[in-house]
C-alpha cells in the first residue's frame, strides 16, 4: 500500500461506517436509539462529502458537507426525539420481518449490491465504482428499513437513511453538477416538513404512530 | 424570462400570492385568474420555435403536452371554483389547497419542459410532494392514509430515479465532459452510444422503476387509486390528466438516451412488460370496483400500460399511438373526473351503487358523463379510438403474438366501462341529497366536461395539421 491511496481508504472507510450504521438501523427495536444512530449516519455523511470535496479541489462540496451537518445530523435529528419525547414512544416497536432474518436479508442486498455495481463499472474510476457500490448497499438497507417497520416515524427515519446513501453516491461521482446535491438537500427538508405533518395529524387521530391502525380505513374496505 | 421559464414561475408566483389569500371565493378567482394566463403562454409555446435554453427545451415531444397540460390546469381551475365552496375549508386548508394546486401545475410543466434530468427530477419531486398535500388537505383518516402511503412509495421511487440520474451522469462523464452537458438530454442522447453499455442498463432500471410509480404502472401503481379516491375531486382530474403523463414523458425521455447506445438490454421489452401487466391487472380489478372514483383510477393505470406498450413497441406508428393516447387520456379522464365529482355532490355519495339513471334527472350532466365514458372506453370516434386502433394495427405488423394479451385487456376493460356506464348513467334514478349545488356551480363543472369531450373530438377525427405534423415529428425522434 503506498500513500497515495490513503485519500481512497478514508473514502472508503466513511462510506463503509455509513454502512455499519444501516445495520444498525435495521436491528435496533428502540426508538431514540435508532434516531442516534440516523445522527451518526448523517454526521459521517458530512465528513464523507468534505473529505471527496477535499479530493477532488471540489468547494461546492463543502457546502453539501455543512447542509448535511446541520440537517441531518443536528436539526432532523432534534425535531425527532421531540416528536418521539410528545407521543410517549420511549419504547421498542414491532417489527413486520424478525430482526434475524431482516439481517440476513441486509447482507444479502449488499452482496447483491457489489454483485449488479462492480461488474457494470469496470470502466469507471476505481474510487467511484467501489463508493457506488457502498451507497447502493446503504440505498437498499434504508428500503428494506422502511419495509420492515410498520411504525411511522420508523419509515421516515428509512427514507432518510435511503437519501443519505444518494447523496453519497453524488458526492462520490467527481463533477457531478451541483444542482443535484444543493437540491436533494433542500428537499429532504421539505419532504421531512410534509411527514412531520403528517405524523401530527395521524397522532390527533389514533393517538399512535403505528400505520397498522390506519389499515382499517382504506377506501374499499369501509 | 424565456417562454418556458414564464410556464414554470407564473403558476409558482401564483402559488405565494394564493398562500395568503385565506378568502375562499377571491382565492378560487386569482386561481382562475392564473391558469388563465398560464393558458394563453402554453398556447403561445406551440408557436415556439423550439430547441434548448440553458436547463429546458421545447420539442415536439412537450410543446403539445405542455400547452395542454395548461388548458386542463385552466378548465380544472374553473371547476374546482365550483366545488371548493361546498368542501368546507377553514382559512389554511384554503391557502394550502389553492398554492398546492398552482405549484403542482408549474411543477408539472417544468418536469415535461426541462432538458437537465436533475432539474426535471427536481420538477417531479416538487410535483409529488404538492400533490400529497393536496390529497391530504381534507385530513379526514382515509385522506391521510391515502396521502401517507403516496408519499411513502412515491417518495422511496423518487429516490431510485435520482439514484439511476447519479448513474446516468456516471456513464457519460467520460465522453461528454464534467458539470451541465453530463446531465442535458439532448448531450447525453448524442453521447450515449459511446458510453458504458453496463451503467447505461443499470441507471435505466432505476429510473423506469423511479419514474413508473409515478406513472402508475403496474406492480408499482397501489397508491394511485386511493390517491385518487380521496381529496378534493379537481386533485383527481388534475393527476390522472397531468402527472402521470409527466412521469410517463421522463419514462420516454431516459428510453430515448438508452436506446442510442446499440449496446443496452431491449429497453422496449420492459416497456411492454410493464404495460402490458398494467392493462390486464387494471381490466381485471375494473370488475371489482364499487367507488367511482377508485373506478376511474383504475383505468388510468390500464392507459398509462396503453401508452408504454405503445413506446415499448417503438417505431413511429406505435409511438403516435402512445402519443396521442395520453393526450386524449388526459383530456377526457379529466372531464369523467368533473363529470363524476358533480355527480357524487348531487348524489352525497360517490359509490356507484348510489349514482344511477343520470340521465333521466340530470340530463346535461348524464348525457356529458355518457359519452365521456363511452369515450375513455375506447369508443370512436374519439381520440381513444384512434390511438387504440393505431396501436392495434402497428402490434399487428411488429409483434403479432401479443394481439390476444392486448385485445383481452382492452376488451374486459371496455366491458367493465361500458356495464358502468349503464350502471351509472341509464338504468333507475336514485334519489338526490338533500342539499345540492346551486345552479351556478352545476355549470362550472358542466361546460368543463362538455368543453373536454369537444376536445377530445376534434384530437380524434379533425386534428389541426400543424399540431399532427408536431405529434408525427415528436414521434419519430423518439424512434
Amino acid at each position: 500500500m503506498t500513500f497515495g491511496q490513503l485519500p481512497y481508504d478514508v473514502a472508503h472507510l466513511l462510506g463503509g461506517a455509513m454502512l455499519l450504521i444501516s445495520f444498525v438501523l435495521l436491528y435496533q427495536r428502540r426508538v431514540p436509539a435508532v434516531i442516534n444512530a440516523l445522527a451518526a449516519q448523517g454526521a459521517l455523511l458530512a465528513a464523507a462529502a468534505a473529505w471527496q470535496g477535499w479530493m477532488q479541489s471540489a468547494p461546492q462540496l463543502y457546502l453539501t458537507a455543512i447542509i448535511a451537518l446541520a440537517a441531518k445530523a443536528v436539526l432532523i435529528p432534534l425535531a425527532l426525539r421531540a416528536l418521539v419525547r410528545r407521543l410517549d414512544l420511549h419504547r421498542t416497536v414491532e417489527t413486520a420481518l424478525g430482526i434475524g432474518p431482516s439481517l440476513i436479508a441486509g447482507v444479502a442486498l449488499v452482496a447483491l449490491a457489489i454483485l449488479v455495481v462492480l461488474p457494470v463499472t469496470a470502466g469507471a474510476r476505481a474510487i467511484a465504482r467501489e463508493d457506488l457500490a457502498l451507497a447502493l448497499s446503504v440505498v437498499l438497507l434504508g428500503m428494506l428499513m422502511m419495509i420492515t417497520r410498520r411504525n411511522a416515524i420508523l419509515q421516515v427515519v428509512g427514507l432518510m437513511s435511503m437519501e443519505n446513501g444518494l447523496i453519497l453516491a453524488a458526492v462520490g461521482v467527481a463533477g457531478m453538477p451541483l444542482v443535484v446535491e444543493l437540491s436533494t438537500a433542500a428537499l429532504v427538508l421539505v419532504a421531512f416538513v410534509v411527514a412531520g405533518v403528517f405524523v401530527f395529524q395521524i397522532r390527533e387521530r389514533f393517538d399512535s404512530v403505528d400505520i397498522g391502525f390506519l389499515e382499517s380505513h382504506r377506501g374499499e374496505r369501509r | 424570462m424565456p417562454l418556458p421559464w414564464l410556464i414554470v414561475f407564473l403558476p409558482w408566483g401564483g402559488a405565494a400570492a394564493l398562500a395568503l389569500i385565506p378568502r375562499t371565493a377571491l382565492a378560487a378567482r386569482v386561481n382562475i385568474g392564473v391558469a388563465a394566463l398560464s393558458a394563453i403562454l402554453g398556447l403561445a409555446l406551440l408557436g415556439h420555435p423550439g430547441g434548448e435554453q440553458g436547463w429546458t427545451r421545447v420539442d415536439a415531444l412537450n410543446a403539445p403536452f405542455v400547452a395542454l397540460s395548461t388548458l386542463i390546469g385552466l378548465t380544472t381551475a374553473i371547476f374546482s371554483a365550483g366545488q371548493v365552496a361546498a368542501e368546507g375549508f377553514d382559512a389554511l386548508r384554503t391557502r394550502a389547497y389553492h398554492a398546492a394546486f398552482q405549484l403542482f401545475l408549474g411543477a408539472q410543466a417544468l418536469a415535461l419542459l426541462s432538458d437537465n434530468l436533475g432539474v426535471m427530477w427536481v420538477a417531479i419531486e416538487i410535483a409529488t410532494l404538492a400533490s400529497v398535500l393536496m390529497v391530504a388537505v381534507h385530513g379526514t383518516p382515509a385522506a391521510i392514509e391515502a396521502a401517507w402511503k403516496m408519499f411513502i412509495l412515491c417518495g422511496v421511487g423518487i429516490a431510485l430515479a435520482l439514484f439511476g440520474t447519479i448513474l446516468l451522469t456516471m456513464a457519460a462523464q467520460p465522453v461528454a465532459g464534467q458539470g451541465d452537458p453530463s446531465l442535458s438530454w439532448a448531450a447525453l442522447r448524442a453521447v450515449a452510444a459511446q458510453c458504458d453499455a453496463g451503467l447505461l442498463n443499470l441507471a435505466f432500471v432505476f429510473l423506469v422503476v423511479g419514474y413508473g410509480t409515478k406513472a402508475g404502472l403496474v406492480p408499482l401503481h397501489s397508491w394511485l387509486p386511493d390517491a385518487e379516491a380521496e381529496g378534493p375531486i379537481a386533485i383527481s382530474a388534475v393527476l390522472s390528466g397531468l402527472l402521470l403523463n409527466a412521469a410517463l414523458m421522463a419514462v420516454l425521455r431516459i428510453q430515448a438516451i438508452v436506446e442510442a447506445n446499440p449496446g443496452t438490454v431491449a429497453t422496449g421489452g420492459i416497456l411492454v412488460a410493464l404495460g402490458l401487466a398494467s392493462v390486464l391487472l387494471s381490466a381485471l380489478a375494473l370488475w371489482r370496483r364499487r367507488d367511482a372514483r377508485r373506478f376511474f383510477a383504475w383505468s388510468s393505470i390500464g392507459h398509462m400500460g396503453i401508452a408504454a406498450f405503445a413506446f415499448g413497441l417503438g417505431g413511429a406508428a406505435a409511438n403516435l399511438a402512445g402519443l396521442l393516447h395520453m393526450a386524449g387520456h388526459s383530456v377526457v379522464k379529466s372531464a369523467i373526473f368533473f363529470g363524476i365529482g358533480h355527480a357524487a355532490r348531487l348524489k352525497g355519495s360517490q359509490k356507484i351503487e348510489d349514482i344511477g339513471g343520470l340521465v333521466a334527472t340530470h340530463p346535461a350532466l348524464g348525457w356529458g358523463l355518457a359519452i365521456a365514458i363511452a369515450a375513455i372506453a375506447g369508443l370512436p370516434p374519439f381520440a381513444l379510438f384512434a390511438s387504440e386502433f393505431l396501436l392495434v394495427t402497428a402490434t399487428a405488423s411488429a409483434a403479432w403474438w401479443l394481439l390476444p394479451l392486448l385485445g383481452l385487456g382492452l376488451f374486459t376493460a371496455v366491458a367493465a366501462k361500458v356495464t358502468t356506464l349503464q350502471r351509472l348513467c341509464l338504468g333507475d334514478p336514485t334519489p338526490d341529497a338533500a342539499a345540492g349545488p346551486g345552479r351556478m356551480e352545476s355549470l362550472t363543472a358542466i361546460a368543463p366536461l362538455w368543453l373536454h369531450l369537444a376536445l377530445a373530438l376534434a384530437l380524434g377525427i379533425a386534428m389541426p395539421a400543424p399540431l399532427a405534423a408536431m405529434l408525427q415529428g415528436a414521434a419519430r425522434m423518439l424512434g
